[in-house]
């Protein structure tokens, strides 16, 4: 039954969803974290999505989606004069972290209206599903 | 003559269902870069179904089909978007929401043809419901 693979689909995509929004959650608790090592600070990450076919067969149009992986951003770290700051290193300077938090609020918002895209499909298709079951009664 | 109806109607069944599944997918790969949405033909898969697609002669099962005979899937096409985008993404996703809707409607309508189908060929079997 070809319905069945929709509510696949749609689950991969809420989980990838949800990876997306959990990525975002760290990035918005570490957003004002400080370190007087360049290397050790908190950076945001951002997953990279990606379409993957769970039937070789191209043709079917199926494709779900899949976190691929999970990249650091290389925008510049913010560089803050507090010399009486435990963590300032020689010269009185700390590293802030890069996290962008208005761009991570509309990240927020995109992933959970995508996640909720996902649940209405599943809705859907569980209604049509449900219903091809009782035909002929 | 019923018969018929509900051989007409199983491929639109089974035609809605495949699309379900186009559009559910091109919805899950919203935020995916480089995906492109993709779309399946009403028109095409009909003229498929009746027979009246000009399609090329098959002398083996290994031939390519040319449009409108029944092994090709030409009817799953590219969709163009009206906004490009950075990303290369071309979902969009009110357009794709609105076809599936529409496309599960019309699922719907295909079941409930089915059923009254079904339903009339009952009473005439049984000369009642």
């Amino acid at each position: 039954m070809s319905l069945f693979n929709v509510i696949d689909v749609a689950g991969n995509a809420m989980n990838a969803q949800s990876v997306r929004l959990n990525v975002t959650a760290s990035n918005l608790a570490n957003a004002g974290s400080v370190s007087g090592d360049p290397a050790a600070v908190y950076r945001a990450r951002q997953p990279v999505f990606e379409t993957f076919r769970q039937t070789l067969d191209h043709e079917s149009g199926i494709a779900s989606v899949r976190v691929a992986g999970i990249v650091e951003s290389p925008a510049p770290l913010q560089l803050r004069y507090q010399p009486d700051h435990p963590e300032a290193d020689a010269d009185g300077n700390v590293y802030v972290s890069n996290v962008n938090a208005v761009e991570e609020m509309v990240n927020m918002l995109s992933a959970s209206r995508s996640y909720k895209n996902s649940v209405e499909i599943i809705n859907t298709t569980k209604d049509l599903l449900l219903q091809t079951l009782s035909m002929g009664r | 003559m019923k018969i018929d109806s509900l051989a007409l109607h199983e491929a639109s069944l089974k035609f809605r269902a495949h699309r379900n599944e186009v559009l559910s997918s091109n919805i899950a790969n919203a935020d995916t870069p480089n995906y492109k949405a993709r779309d399946l033909d009403f028109a095409t898969a009909l003229a498929k179904v009746r027979g009246t697609g000009v399609g090329l002669l098959q002398t083996s099962a290994l031939h390519l089909g040319g449009p409108g005979s029944a092994r090709s899937d030409g009817d799953l096409k590219y969709r163009i978007p009206t906004q490009p985008t950075l990303d290369g993404n071309t979902v969009e996703t009110d357009v794709e929401q609105a076809a599936f809707a529409e496309n599960a409607l019309q699922y719907r309508a295909s079941l409930s043809f089915v059923d009254s189908a079904l339903k009339s060929l009952r009473f005439a079997i049984k000369g009642s419901d």
